[in-house]
């Protein structure tokens, strides 16, 4: 991905070099300068004094905010399972040579994966909500939309098998489905391990949703401690931070992972990428 | 009845007039990004990985929070009305996190320009600027049409999260009638994903028809 930014421009002569030096300059001002107008204009709101960030020393904030992060986490924790379980059920399904199990299952598939999150969320805290509280609705609403993204993933991976592999599977006397578990199945998740990671990462990402059906989760906390503190911004920038501590992880897992995948085998699917 | 559509009818208005600014919004921040992503100069490269690096792993809620509740803190505010603040607001928020995802989109387009055509096109003496807006950048934006596709209609279902920063739009007139019509709640959550549903097919279409037009297959 080097190369096409190396041959877009010139190896700089001594005026260009000049010209660039100038231009550096210029966009590291420009740069500071926007920074420093965010800056004064949380000086302006008061934002930046030290009693604003007091909070964050008292213990009852911390347990706070890691409750938070932990509700976030269990969301995702629990959604990313049953979305795998559900994504596995429907690419199986649409892959079923019955039309009459296939093509039900595809109509189920496009309606769930064709709306927002957030109506499928709120469809299942409206409809069920009483009964199984706020954590559920966000997890249900999770699954069903990711579950049917995995399975798309799941569904091209094991068309991406070449065919050669079924058929001497067949051969030596496997059954339908001995050859999806044995031979498809592992080759399948193999292949799409980092654009199921990908996946993962939207989910956790559209956990924090949860803050619009109540639930008690990360941005739910940052939300109460900044409105009773009167540090809306402070609370919000500790809390970006700790989402995006999270979600880095889990996509430099993913970058790693894809590394490691490409040295090992040669059948590539294009670079890992989420939906959502 | 009547007054049902009405509410459907200016919430899709609502949700139609999120995605058009942003769509205009995040082609154009988007291609800025993947321009100062491979521009000569070092700190507009790194400001602009870095840019899409945070931001495209942060939640758009949380994004949208910042620009919504956040925002009218530091004394930013738009428009005289309520309304009109928090739909440029939450504009503001969808074309900041959009344009990360086209940005890169459009990366992975560059990079499958030809090296050739960037080489000739310096041979015969044109600028960095030159070189990328008339040679490689339309060729870009031909090949990544499919993924552009998709990342347009995810944006399209992004608008719903506006929903709950006080913009009208589909969810929000989805929860004002169910408040009204509680007797008829499964009618209208199928009649909002039926809205949705149609809104990203006409997209899809249209995707579909620019790419048989333009699309360069490599």
């Amino acid at each position: 991905m080097s190369a096409p930014t190396q041959v877009l421009f010139d190896a700089p002569g001594p005026r260009t070099r000049r010209l660039n030096t100038t231009l550096s300059v210029v966009s590291v001002l420009v740069l500071l300068g926007l920074l420093a107008f965010i800056g004064w204009k949380f000086q302006d709101a008061g934002q930046l004094d030290a009693a604003k960030w007091a909070p964050f020393s008292y213990a009852v904030i911390q347990r706070t905010l890691l409750a938070g992060m932990w509700a976030t986490i269990k969301v995702a924790i629990v959604a990313t399972v049953l979305a795998l379980v559900v994504g596995v059920a429907f690419a199986l399904l649409r892959l079923a040579p019955q039309r009459a199990i296939s093509l039900p299952s595809t109509i189920v598939l496009e309606i769930f994966r064709g709306v927002p999150v957030l109506l499928l969320i709120f469809a299942t805290f409206l409809l069920f909500g009483n009964d199984i509280g706020s954590f559920w609705s966000v997890v249900i609403g999770l699954t069903l939309y990711n579950g049917m993204v995995i399975a798309e993933i799941m569904r091209a991976g094991i068309l991406a098998v070449p065919t050669g592999q079924r058929e001497a599977a067949m051969s030596i006397g496997l059954r339908g489905s001995q050859t999806m578990r044995l031979v498809l199945m592992p080759q399948a998740v193999r292949a799409m391990m980092p654009t199921l990671i990908a996946q993962v990462v939207v989910l956790l990402k559209d956990s924090a949703l949860g803050f619009i059906v109540t639930y008690q989760d990360l941005l739910y906390q940052v939300n109460a401690i900044g409105r009773s503190y009167n540090n809306l911004l402070p609370t919000f920038i500790v809390g970006a931070v700790l989402f995006i501590i999270i979600n880095m992880v889990v996509a430099g897992l993913a970058r790693y992972l894809e590394k490691r995948m490409s040295r090992k085998t040669a059948a590539s699917t294009g670079p890992a990428k989420g939906e959502d | 009845m009547n007054t049902l559509i009405q509410t459907f009818l200016s919430g899709t208005w609502g949700t139609l007039s999120l995605f058009g600014v942003t769509l205009i919004g995040c082609l154009i921040g988007g291609t800025l990004l993947a321009a100062m992503r491979v521009s000569p100069i070092p700190v507009l490269r790194g400001a602009s990985a870095a840019y899409v690096n945070v931001v495209r792993n942060t939640p758009l809620t949380l994004v949208m929070f910042f620009c919504v509740f956040g925002l009218p803190y530091l004394d930013i505010r738009f428009g005289s009305t309520a309304a009109m603040n928090s739909f440029v607001l939450a504009n503001i928020a969808l074309i900041a996190y959009t344009s990360c995802f086209v940005a890169e989109t459009l990366r992975s387009g560059i990079a499958t320009v030809p090296v050739g055509q960037a080489e000739a096109a310096r041979a015969i003496g044109l600028s960095f600027t030159q070189v990328l807006s008339f040679i490689v950048l339309p060729q870009a934006f031909r090949t990544v049409l499919p993924p552009l596709g998709s990342v347009i209609i995810a944006m399209l279902k992004n608008t719903s999260i506006a929903s709950a920063f006080n913009n009208r739009e589909l969810i929000s007139a989805m929860r004002g009638a169910i408040e009204v019509r509680g007797d008829i709640v499964i009618p209208l959550l199928l009649a909002t994903a039926l809205v949705y549903l149609a809104l990203a097919l006409v997209i899809g279409r249209v995707f579909d028809l620019l790419e048989r037009k333009l699309v360069i297959l490599r």
